[in-house]
């Protein structure tokens, strides 16, 4: 049984300048333990979709219009806001990009760090600073019990983020969403934060959903791997295979145009054509405009996901009716 | 918005502009937001009315603001004298009109001035920075320290109850806000990257500060000065209040809420007009310069 | 250095930009300094493609700057074909930054929000030369076709466009005073990866066809390997190996360029879960303090007691200069 299930979410933006189908249909799942990630470029609705899950969609230009999120048994969506905080923080924790904006600056970090565990009722102050103390050491913060009462300010980024991961995780939550969490990070902080969830996640047994536009991180992070565009999962699959075997065009051609697998010498694959406005809803395929495979029965009709063998889906109905083969 | 790949063909001169897609400036942006913002219109249509009336009603009216009519003082509004009339039987019509055009034109004289001084001293600081800017700045928080009433007073004193005084006693003293806010402003674009690549460019000072700087500081300005206006306008209420306005017969709404107030229960009449009227306008400049600087928000122009 | 006999296109010995911490109200007293740039030698040819990687703090950003006299050096010369930068004021600079220019990051604060592109293009093509009004459009078109904007836009503004059109514009701008030499500090950091592909193309094919000097600063090694002819790693203010890009990414020899390379992500599934990757303990460190001698030795897996001495000289490790005393002694 999947610990996260989430069925047919739409998540609009109602603007002036008409309605943004930020997320147009999306159903994933998540077991216990596994990592998934979610992978696309801005405007994909990869953070919407998880945000849309956690109820941090501002309400008045946003609005879940339909789906269900079943988190063990319970929909995550129709819960009220007081519901939700008793999972929020406790069963399900977020991170964030920004290290610099994602703790409050006005609070020590123990008190930050403590929070939850007393918003909670899991433990009363003097048993919480001994496991917010714990935590600073388990995610490598050295000299933690003379910096623990230090402010925000005086930690460096990927210091932050450390405080940040211990902040999500003192609650062993079964559930971890983390969106872009080293995009803001120099590359060898990233590896260090990068190993550090792994770390975690194994010491926990917990599950992660990793947000990320970059294919190199998924690669060495997650067990399977969602590719969103427009608003909608276009293929979905074991890592392995949607890195070897691309089944829907738009995964190819993101394999394609990375630069660090291009030989020298010859232009950057690009892909031509912008992403599609989302207020203008498309007949069709959502990629067709910028397809380089694209056929007259790609602009008719709705293509969903469908599952092709071992798990491996894609929305490419080209390839679902097996006219068309890629790499 | 599509790109085209390199090599299209290239129409002659003439025709380009002809053919290019119009562009939409932030500004008129910022106009259609204006223009959504029904406080903000109402305010505006309403200050445009009464600055009409105060130009041009005083010469439509009847009688004239200075006409006394003894035998006719303190009377209620008829039908001959719309607001009624004064101790003195000058018709309040008349002279609300007319204390409307001086209230108007020391606002907007002042708030001239103040933005004038203001701008100059605040970009010259901004930009140059180091120790001219914290040297400016001291002498600005100095001068702030300066009580407003005692200098027009003493200003008032020497130089005596001109007029044309009271517009430059009180933007002298409006100028060390708009100077702190047009410092910001600048200080803050400064450190843009355009700037930079301004001087990357080799352009020379003069050109940065009025192609560049100027009109992307004019935001802030139009929002202040808009906002100054009623400010000075209450500033001369106050000082006519006191004694230290306009002589006679000239008036101001200042003076003349000065005077109802001082008969308001014989002749309510005398202090409801002015008194309502000056709020009026205050209330709508007010919202004005709210819409405005949401309009004007930079945060709401970028995508 | 490579050394040649002919006078090299950029010439850059010992620069060094300090920046001093002042205390104090009225009677600035300097307590510490920022040491950004700590003593940087390169030599470039015309119409190389120099890459300059680092992490934060190391002063990439600030090494392009001082190269462009955007920020005065505190010691050091920059000789472009020759022609000593370091101390030219006033109109005599002004004059000079016709043959030096610079692309920005952030592709929304660098153009001026308030101006068309015909305005700004107009504007840069004016700053050195001048030309009859009536061939403007004209000249202002031609730059647009460039770099791979339609003309059709040029009565649009900035906010009209997306990061990727916006950076295009900064180049066509960059390009209308005619420089020799062009440094794009983070010139894609800001843009999709798929848009980031288009700006690098159109960089590497321009300083192809026009023999323009590019120095590409970036944190992305990957993208940089793809553009760059060379590439120099940079670390707390100084150079710690340069070489031919595809060579340095793919054997290292600086023990900062080794973990550099091993922390970057490969999008290979296999690969990844078999690589052993070398983790730097600790964060990066500020320039306000930089350690004495090798300014990587605390960190550095490989360190001994003479790292502490002074900052290695350079040594040759076949086409790679590297500043490490220990090249070679460690696999």
């Amino acid at each position: 049984m999947a610990l996260l299930s989430v069925n047919d979410l739409r998540t609009y933006f109602h603007t002036r300048a008409g309605v943004v189908r930020a997320v147009d249909g999306v159903s994933f799942s998540v077991d216990k333990g596994e990592t998934l990630g979610i992978v696309g470029e801005s405007g994909s609705g990869k953070s919407v979709a998880c945000y849309s899950l956690m109820g941090l969609i501002p309400k008045p230009p946003g609005r879940i219009e339909s789906g269900t999120a079943d988190f063990d048994g319970q929909d995550l969506l129709k819960m009220s806001e007081k519901e939700l905080n008793q999972v929020r923080g406790r069963r399900v924790s977020m991170i964030f990009q920004d290290p610099m904006t994602s703790l409050n600056p006005y609070l020590r970090v123990e008190d930050q760090l403590i929070e939850p565990l007393l918003l909670h009722g899991l433990a009363d102050k003097a048993t919480a600073r001994k496991k917010a103390l714990e935590m600073m050491e388990q995610v490598g913060i050295q000299g933690a019990a003379s910096r623990i009462r230090m402010y925000p300010h005086e930690f460096s980024g990927g210091m932050r983020q450390r405080v940040m991961i211990a902040m999500a995780l003192i609650t062993e939550p079964d559930l971890l969403i983390a969106d872009e969490p080293t995009t803001a990070l120099d590359v060898t902080v990233q590896a260090q934060i990068l190993e550090l969830i792994k770390t975690m996640q194994q010491r926990m047994h917990m599950a992660v959903i990793f947000i990320s536009h970059d294919l190199g991180v998924v690669a060495g992070f997650c067990d399977r791997v969602n590719v969103m565009y427009a608003g909608r999962i276009v293929e979905s699959g074991a890592t392995q295979s949607i890195y070897y075997h691309p089944s829907h065009p738009y995964n190819e051609a993101l394999q394609r145009s990375i630069p660090a697998l291009q030989p020298k010498g010859h232009e950057l694959f690009t892909i031509e054509g912008q992403p599609p406005d989302l207020t203008k809803p498309l007949a069709g395929c959502s990629f067709a405009a910028r397809c380089a495979h694209v056929s007259d029965v790609c602009r008719q009709g709705n293509p969903a996901l469908k599952e092709m063998k071992d798990g491996h889906s894609t929305a490419c109905v080209r390839v679902q009716e097996g006219g068309l083969e890629l790499k | 918005m599509a790109e085209l790949l390199p090599q299209p063909k290239m129409p002659p001169a003439a025709d380009l502009f002809e053919q290019a897609e119009q562009g939409h400036s932030l500004w008129q942006d910022a106009w259609h937001r204006l223009r959504k913002n029904h406080m903000a219109v109402i305010g505006g249509i309403f200050i445009l009315i009464m600055g009409m009336a105060s130009f041009f009603g005083p010469m439509m009216v009847e009688h004239g603001y200075q006409e006394q009519n003894l035998e006719l003082r303190e009377t209620p509004p008829s039908a001959d004298h719309w607001l009624g009339t004064d101790k003195l039987g000058r018709d309040l019509l008349s002279r609300v009109l007319y204390g409307g055009r001086i209230s108007l034109t020391v606002g907007l004289v002042a708030t001239a001035v103040s933005l004038t001084i203001g701008v100059l001293y605040g970009t010259i600081s901004g930009y140059c920075g180091g120790k001219t800017d914290a040297v400016m700045m001291r002498l600005v928080d100095i001068l702030y320290a300066l009580p407003f009433t005692i200098f027009v007073i003493l200003l008032m004193v020497f130089f005596g109850r001109d007029i044309r005084l009271m517009f430059v006693a009180i933007g002298a003293v409006e100028w060390l806000t708009m100077a702190r806010i047009v410092r910001g402003q600048v200080l803050s674009l400064r450190k843009q990257e355009f700037i930079e690549a301004c001087i990357a460019l080799g352009l020379p000072m003069w050109k940065i500060i009025v192609r560049h700087l100027a009109p992307n500081v004019l935001g802030p300005v139009i929002v202040y000065s808009t906002l100054t206006i009623p400010a000075v306008m209450l500033l001369e209420a106050f000082l006519s209040f006191l004694g230290l306005g306009v002589q006679e017969p000239m008036c101001s709404w200042g003076s003349l809420i000065k005077e109802g107030a001082e008969i308001m229960e014989e002749a309510p009449w005398l202090l409801l007009f002015p008194g309502s009227l000056f709020a009026a306008t205050l209330f709508s400049l007010n919202f004005l310069g709210d819409g405005l600087r949401d309009a004007l928000d930079p945060r709401a122009s970028k995508d | 250095m490579t050394s040649e006999t002919a006078i090299p296109f950029l010439d850059i010995k010992g620069l060094k930009t300090h920046f001093p911490v002042e205390k104090g109200i009225f009677f600035r007293k300097t307590v510490a300094t920022v040491k950004a740039v700590d003593g940087v030698d390169l030599e470039l040819k015309q119409g190389e493609i120099l890459g300059l990687v680092g992490e934060s703090g190391c002063g990439k950003s600030t090494l392009g700057r001082t190269m462009l006299q955007l920020l005065e050096p505190t010691a050091g010369s920059v000789r472009l074909e020759g022609r000593e930068l370091v101390g030219l004021r006033g109109s005599e600079l002004r004059a000079a930054r016709k043959d030096f220019q610079m692309i920005f990051q952030d592709p929304y604060a660098s153009l001026n929000p308030r101006m068309t592109v015909y305005d700004t293009l107009a504007e840069a093509i004016l700053a050195h030369k001048s030309v009859p009004k009536k061939q403007m459009p004209d000249k202002v078109a031609e730059l647009m076709n460039k770099v791979g904007l339609s003309p059709r836009f040029i009565k649009k503004y900035p906010h009209e466009f997306s990061g990727g059109q916006r950076q295009r514009i900064a180049v066509a701008r960059a390009l209308a005073v005619e420089p020799r030499f062009l440094v794009a500090d983070e010139a894609v950091s800001a843009l999709d990866v798929s848009i980031q592909a288009q700006i690098i193309n159109l960089l590497a094919k321009l300083s192809r066809e026009m023999n323009l000097t590019l120095i590409f600063i970036s944190h992305d090694l990957s993208v940089v390997k793809h553009i760059a002819d060379r590439i120099a790693v940079m670390y707390l203010g100084r150079i710690v190996e340069i070489g031919p890009a595809e060579s340095l990414f793919d054997d290292p020899q600086h023990p900062y360029t080794r973990a550099l390379v091993s922390a970057v992500p490969v999008p290979d599934p296999d690969r990844e879960r078999e690589r052993q990757r070398i983790l730097l303990p600790g964060d990066p460190p500020s320039p306000l303090n930089p350690p004495k001698g090798c300014t990587f030795h605390p960190r550095c897996p490989h360190a001994v007691e003479a790292c502490n001495a002074s900052f290695p000289a350079w040594s040759q490790q076949g086409d790679r200069q590297v500043a490490c005393i220990r090249l070679g002694e460690f696999e």
